[in-house]
């Protein structure tokens, strides 16, 4: 492991715990580390290769959470964009799902189109750091497929949700 | 019910009628307990009848279906009438030679159903029973009806309707029935299924399952088919049609985007549907016939859950164009789209009476929805709130517009309740274990 790697593993264990330790309604997940760069990838080349969605920080970052009827993207996410947006740029040949979702409350077929919005938000911001359209579907599933059941506000963060799924890397 | 809860029912009955102007926003979140039936406000006007036990006479076994047991449960469900507890019953007759009308003054009843079961031949049952005007002395109805074991509560339902009829001169709603979706399991793995089953939840039948989402199930008008939501094709909505005859199935509706929201036209000709396949969700009609599109909305924002008007010339939907959504009406053929709802900040989910009076909606207030109701057959639209919250969702009228079916929580857990559509009387349907949500009542059925 190279020291600019255990650098910003030592930031992003930092960051990670100054997020854990802050309890703030309405906020994401903990699971969303403010990533401090936005690519880092790991060959010499400066592109990104397949390994590097296991590897790579910020593009395992692969889920992007909303306010309450909201579709647009926290600033915090941005890194992300760009770094998820590169990746599709180095590789022409990924594609990416991106998966919207919604918080149980309201009309069920209101939520489908939130979490259709959601996805395009997701959508919008990759294409405008250069990531091709093509490359990109979105999908919602509005609040059918919630990852916690609980009706409480902690529990409606983790589910407005847009999941980017890499369908071919 | 057993006696006990039966009694405090009663005795809350009472209660609630005395303090009902005080109370009424407080007694439907008081009432919610494990009672079958939650009576949630004062119930005067209901009409008191006695449907007596209607033993079987013949000479084989017994139908396991207390038949009397379901005519009174589908008649007190409906809030019109209040059916006689069978342990005040110091009388059974079981034919019309053996009323004693004084004993039925005397319980304060205005109306009297009597019967007996006895043996049709081949295994089969007859059911004959009679409806008395208890102040009139006067028989209304002698009818016979014949069936097997398995369809005793289908007779029991059809003897309820004919009941609420002779009485109300309005068609009964009992035999029918809903159709609804089911979920149990998280995460990566839950398990869908669509069902249906007799509109007092009994008799619960697969129509789908899938691993991925099924949603809104929406009757033809003969019945006999569901369109429905599936994500099965290519991890994306799709609209089916499929006949629970045969259970042959077709995908009407692929395209790009979100495929949702199927409705059939009052013919069944015509399908309204949701789709965003120009980029943001757009009511569309499809002729069943040919798949040829029409497209009636075209805006920035979210249009959907289209439901047709009774008559088949307009489609009520929900928009969220003015920023919130809104309930909105637009003629069938396209056009200019009116707003509909103007009370509240969120109005979603139309269900649209029979003669198109009344519109129910899921409204949203903060953190807690309701069942809205919208009547505009008096000129100005006066709301009612049929629930009491706070995730209510998803309702669906019955045929007669006498009912309004939900889907609502109990703790964590999504289930069914019916309400009158005064209000008056709410209850909670029994089904299997599971998230229950989306109920849609369906047509009539033909006898």
């Amino acid at each position: 492991m190279n020291t600019p790697t255990r650098v910003l593993l030592m930031a992003l264990l930092c960051t990670a715990a100054v997020a854990c330790s802050k309890k703030v309604k309405e906020e994401a997940p903990p699971a969303t580390p403010t990533t401090p760069t936005t690519t880092q990838p790991a060959t010499g080349t400066g592109m990104y290769g397949p390994e590097d969605l296991d590897t790579d920080a910020c593009l395992r970052q692969r889920t992007v959470y909303f306010d309450f009827d909201q579709d647009a993207l926290r600033p915090e996410f941005q890194a992300a964009m760009a770094c998820h947006a590169k990746y599709l740029r180095d590789r022409p040949s990924a594609r990416i799902t991106l998966e919207g979702h919604a918080d149980e409350r309201g009309s069920r077929d209101y939520n489908l189109g939130l979490g259709e919005r959601r996805g395009n938000a997701v959508s919008s911001a990759l294409q405008a750091n250069g990531g091709s359209a093509g490359q990109q579907t979105v999908t919602s599933y509005g609040e059918e497929r919630p990852t916690c059941t609980a009706s409480s506000e902690d529990c409606w963060a983790q589910n407005r949700r847009v999941e980017i799924t890499y369908t071919a890397r | 019910m057993t006696p006990i809860q039966r009694r405090l029912a009663i005795t809350m009955r009472a209660w609630f009628a005395a303090c009902l102007a005080l109370l009424l926003p407080f007694a439907a979140a008081a009432q919610q307990g494990g009672l079958e039936i939650d009576i949630v406000g004062g119930n005067a006007q209901a009409l008191p009848i006695a449907v007596v036990p209607m033993p079987y006479q013949g000479s084989g076994t017994p139908p396991d279906t207390d038949i009397a047991r379901v005519v009174r449960d589908d008649l007190s469900r409906s809030g019109q009438f209040r059916g006689l507890p069978e342990q005040d019953m110091i009388e059974r007759p079981t034919r019309g030679g053996e009323v004693n009308y004084a004993t039925w003054r005397t319980l304060r009843q205005d109306f009297l159903v009597v019967g007996r079961v006895v043996d049709a031949g081949g295994g089969a049952y007859r059911v004959e029973y009679e409806l008395f005007d208890v102040a009139k002395q006067e028989r209304l109805l002698g009818i016979a009806m014949t069936g097997r074991a398995n369809a005793m509560r289908d007779v029991a339902h059809q003897m309820a309707d004919a009941i609420y009829e002779k009485i109300l001169g309005v068609r009964g709603a009992f035999w029918t029935r809903i159709a609804y979706v089911t979920s149990t399991g998280t995460g990566e793995n839950i398990n869908y299924a669509l069902m249906v089953a007799d509109s007092d939840g009994h008799n619960p039948q697969v129509v789908v399952r899938s691993t991925e989402p099924l949603m809104s199930p929406d009757w033809s008008p003969d019945g006999r088919r569901l369109a429905y939501v599936s994500f099965e094709h290519n991890n994306n909505s799709a609209i089916y049609i499929q006949d629970l005859g045969t259970g042959a199935r077709e995908r009407v509706a692929s395209f790009r985007g979100i495929n949702s929201s199927p409705s059939f036209s009052p013919d069944g000709s015509r399908l309204a549907l949701t789709l965003s396949r120009s980029g943001s969700p757009e009511i569309y009609v499809m002729d069943l016939g040919s798949k040829a599109l029409t497209q009636l909305t075209s805006q920035i924002g979210i249009d959907t859950e289209p439901v047709w008007a009774a008559d088949g010339r307009s489609v009520y939907f929900t928009s969220d164009r003015g920023g919130r959504p809104q309930v909105y009406q637009v003629p069938a053929t396209g056009g200019s789209a009116t707003r509909v709802t103007f009370q509240g900040t969120y109005n979603a989910s139309p269900t649209v009476s029979f003669d198109g009076n009344r519109i129910a909606v899921a409204q949203g207030s903060g953190n807690v929805y309701r069942i809205a109701l919208l009547d505009r057959s008096l000129g100005t639209p006066r709301w009612s709130t049929l629930s009491p919250g706070s995730l209510d969702e998803s309702p669906s009228f019955a045929p007669n517009a006498s009912m309004v079916l939900y889907a609502g929580r109990e703790g964590t857990r999504g289930v069914l309740y019916a309400v009158s559509a005064d209000g008056r009387v709410r209850q909670r349907l029994v089904l299997a274990d599971g998230n229950v949500r989306e109920p849609a009542w369906g047509p009539y059925r033909a006898r």
